[in-house]
């Protein structure tokens, strides 16, 4: 496995007014890992996408976690990890542990916002979400990719 | 991190400009303003999103949302002036097929960046 070159995490209070905070962080970040300008545009969406899951999981539950935006730089990806757990997470340990969209099961929380997971997976490069005790999304970004290549579209709804 | 909603009614034609960041904090605003328009059998609406440089789901969930309560009392929504990059979200959710969406003029031009 290559190593991470860098990680960084953003954690705010998980309500709607910090998702924009959270969004300005990952697109100065993927600014500096050298996306483009439309591939900063995705990151942003996808990123916000799993960041208001997050804020809405935690607020259907009635407590007033906090959300942890992970981000680790490849040399040829950016790999992103939003989790409403309160506290810090392994991001290997998490990585292990989130699987394909499939195996969710109907009451996930993001089967709701359908459209948001839709984005996510069209966006992104590869989504994965586990949903055990709180909601994990897990999604990466290869640098230099053009869009559309890959498994992207085929994964949506196979 | 802001959203501005501007009502100029032309004639009869009800239109909003939208100005600013749609997300989950201000996608509520942004619906409440919308709603505040009274309903009326075959109104026309149009919503000018050419000063929105940010927009997800769930302004997308807003529109639709408008878009049903329009047509329900056969009224007509337009939605215009999108950049290149919010007429994406509406191609990719496939929502520029049911809706009537357009985009702005000189359409490649990202100029905010």
């Amino acid at each position: 496995m290559m190593q991470v070159f860098d990680y960084i995490e953003v954690k705010v209070p998980a309500k709607p007014q910090y998702v924009g905070v959270a969004r300005l962080a990952i697109s100065g970040l993927a600014s500096r890992v050298g996306f483009t300008y439309d591939e900063i545009e995705d990151l942003k969406i996808a990123a916000s996408e799993a960041l208001t899951n997050a804020v809405q999981h935690a607020y259907d539950d009635g407590k007033a976690g906090e959300v942890i935006l992970g981000c680790a730089i490849y040399e040829d990806r950016l790999e992103i990890v939003v989790t409403d757990h309160g506290q810090s997470f392994d991001f290997e340990e998490t990585k292990k542990k989130v699987g394909p969209y499939q195996d969710w099961n109907e009451e996930s929380p993001l089967r709701e916002g359908g459209l948001g997971l839709y984005l996510m997976e069209t966006l992104m490069d590869e989504v994965k979400v586990d949903h055990g005790e709180g909601v994990i999304v897990f999604m990466t970004k290869y640098l230099g990719r053009e869009r559309g290549e890959g498994h992207v579209k085929s994964t949506v709804f196979s | 991190m802001n959203l501005q909603v501007e009502q100029i009614d032309k004639d009869l034609v009800h239109n909003f400009k939208i100005i600013g960041e749609i997300d989950i904090y201000t996608a509520p605003k942004l619906k409440e303003h919308l709603a505040s328009l009274e309903q009326a059998e075959g109104m026309e609406v149009e919503l000018d999103l050419s000063e929105v440089n940010y927009m997800d789901s769930t302004g997308l969930g807003v529109f639709v949302g408008f878009y049903k309560e329009v047509t329900a009392n056969n009224g007509s929504l337009v939605i215009k002036g999108l950049n290149q990059r919010l007429y994406r979200l509406f191609e990719i959710t496939g929502l520029n097929e049911i809706m009537q969406i357009e985009q702005a003029e000189g359409g490649e031009d990202d100029a905010s960046v």
